[in-house]
């Protein structure tokens, strides 16, 4: 069981669940992060708090595919343990549709 | 591994073995290989609140334990249960015997409720009536009073809420949960009908997060309330992006709770606002708690009006934490944390955890103040030739104190799975001794 970070992430990377995380699974790319399945103890902390609510558990329906992107990506990019800066216009990006084809950037965060 | 730095390694003693002591262990071992790790802990048992603090019917966020047993099995940590610093051995002691100590203590005493009444029998803090259901041995004894229709819980943070939600929980409910046995029989005797959750001030203002609000619209047989003229139409203003979205939330609960009705449960929480407590009455025991109804002026809460009773058996304060001078350290203005800077107290003293930044965050932000603090400990510190483990042990040998191993432990762990009520995940020991029969001598 895992938890997964979907496509409503992009480009608003509050970075809440970071707080939450106690085994530190995520993994940050250029404007998203997702979890490695691998890690992620199931314990829920960070789905409750993300405030673009971008995080699913892996039963959810659709939930599927997202587990597989996070998989890919998590193993591209750069662990993330505290963090950042948040993208000033995140607000902006809340909640709007289609972001995985529209503005999804698949380079890891700059290290 | 050969040792690539210089010199002989540290030895570190890090004491409260809650979610801070075990991440800083982690950190210390990955920046510091070779160091000595030695993890104190009061009880024979690990994890601090998250064993006796996290309610028991959140089993999910308990999983974190496996997190930390990960920790302590895959470095070289050694966990010392059942050694009390300022009871079995003393803060200087330990730092005459160990290079650099890290405080890991927690803030575990409630913040006090002072008004007239509060020594009144069945008057509890938060501490000690969660630790009660935790299973916690300093607690173990408490035997609230659950015996009359009405509850009483001052304030507007999740303690309030998880202590409402095991008063309201039925039996059936409670199964799946670690509850303590004892907590187990009360709760299916009790009689408590109404639970109030009181707060100063709005439901705006409440820290409660919405998932644990929303949690009390969902139980078996309880139903969540509120006063619908005491729910805000609208969030007003000065709120962040951030802070409104989560405050809407929440309002939106109030609302659900507003419409609710009373009739045909067992059991109702009753969320009431913008109400001070002045005094607690009773003779010998509480039987209700008087109250002030208060406005909330230019930020500053101002009493106006009639003061009205609630009545109840039982009072439970869950309005903040305060820390205790451990070795009579110096306590920050606050109250809640010890003085530090940035997690250091003095050369070769350290603090993480609730003791460094009060009772705030979620069990994973200790995991940056011990990677912050072992960081600071490898620019900071080195080794000054004391002696470590090998001083501690003749000390606690010379006075007869009983510690605990991590194997130990797992036995105490296998011990209470075996007993587990079915569908529960383990039966808790709750005293001492009992534990300290299963451990190793
Ligand atoms: C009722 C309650 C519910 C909570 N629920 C949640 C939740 O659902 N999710 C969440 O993210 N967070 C929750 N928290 C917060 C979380 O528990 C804390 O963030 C976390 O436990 C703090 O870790 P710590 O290691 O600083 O302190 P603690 O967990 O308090 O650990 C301190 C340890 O030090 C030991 N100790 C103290 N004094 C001494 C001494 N003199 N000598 C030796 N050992 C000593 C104690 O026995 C204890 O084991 C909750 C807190 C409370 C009080």
């Amino acid at each position: 069981m895992a938890f997964a970070v979907t496509a409503l992430c992009i480009r608003c990377k509050f970075q809440d669940c970071l707080q939450s995380c106690p085994v530190s699974c995520f993994y940050e790319g250029e404007n998203m992060l997702v979890i490695k399945p691998e890690d992620c103890i199931d314990c829920g902390a960070c789905e409750p708090v993300c405030p673009a609510e971008a995080i699913v558990r892996d039963n959810a329906p659709g939930a599927e595919e997202w587990v597989e992107f996070n998989r890919k990506y998590a193993a591209l990019w750069p662990n993330i343990r505290k963090s950042g800066a948040v993208p000033e216009d995140a607000e902006e990006w809340v909640g709007v549709e289609g972001k995985l084809e529209t503005q999804f950037n698949p380079a890891p965060a700059p290290r | 591994m050969p040792q690539l730095d210089s010199g002989p390694s540290m030895n570190i003693a890090i004491v409260g073995a809650g979610p801070a002591g075990f991440y800083t262990a982690e950190a210390l071992a990955a920046l510091c290989p070779g160091c000595e790790l030695d993890l104190i802990e009061r009880l024979p048992t690990p994890y601090g609140l998250i064993r006796s603090g996290v309610a028991p019917d959140h089993q999910t966020t308990k999983t974190i334990q496996q997190t930390f047993e990960r920790i302590a099995q895959s470095i070289n940590l050694r966990f010392i249960g059942n050694v009390e610093i300022d009871r079995d051995i003393s803060l200087a002691e330990l730092r005459d015997a160990y290079d650099v100590v890290v405080l890991s203590c927690g803030a575990p005493h409630d913040a006090p409720l002072d008004i007239p009444g509060h020594k009144l029998r069945g008057v509890y803090g938060a501490t000690a009536f969660v630790g009660w259901y935790n299973g916690h041995p300093d607690y173990a004894e408490l035997a609230p009073l659950l015996d009359s229709p009405g509850a009483v819980i001052i304030g507007n943070g999740n303690v309030a809420i998880d202590v409402a939600r095991i008063l309201a929980k039925s039996v059936a409910e409670l199964a799946s949960s670690d509850i303590a046995a004892h907590a187990m029989r009360a709760i299916a005797a009790s009689r408590i009908g109404d639970i109030h959750i009181m707060g100063r001030r709005g439901p705006i203002e409440a820290k409660f997060t919405n998932v644990e609000l929303r949690e009390l619209g969902e139980l078996e047989e309880a139903v969540a309330l509120a006063q619908p003229d005491q729910i805000p139409g609208a969030l007003g203003d000065g709120l962040s992006p951030r802070e409104r979205r989560e405050k809407a939330k929440n309002l939106e609960c109030f609302r659900l709770f507003a419409a609710a009705d009373a009739a045909a449960h067992r059991r109702r929480i009753r969320f009431q606002f913008y109400a001070r407590p002045v005094a607690i009455l009773g003779a010998e025991r509480v039987q209700a708690v008087r109250f002030e109804p208060v406005r909330i002026d230019a930020g500053r809460v101002a009493g106006h009006g009639q003061t009205f009773d609630v009545p109840c058996g039982l009072l439970v304060s869950a309005i903040g934490y305060r820390i205790r001078a451990l070795g009579g350290l110096p306590v920050a203005e606050t109250g809640d944390r010890l003085a530090n800077a940035a997690g250091k107290i003095t050369a070769g003293l350290y603090v993480v955890g609730w003791a460094k930044r009060g009772p705030s965050g979620k069990i994973g932000t200790n995991r940056g103040d011990g990677e912050d603090v072992a960081q600071r400990i490898k620019a900071e510190e080195s080794a000054a030739g004391k002696p470590g483990f090998a001083a501690l042990e003749a000390m606690l040998r010379r006075r007869g104190v009983h510690w605990s191993s991590f194997t130990d432990w797992k036995t105490i762990e296998a011990a209470e799975i075996a007993a587990a009520p079915a569908g529960a995940p383990r039966r808790k020991l709750v005293r001492v001794d009992e534990m300290l029969a299963l451990c190793a001598k």
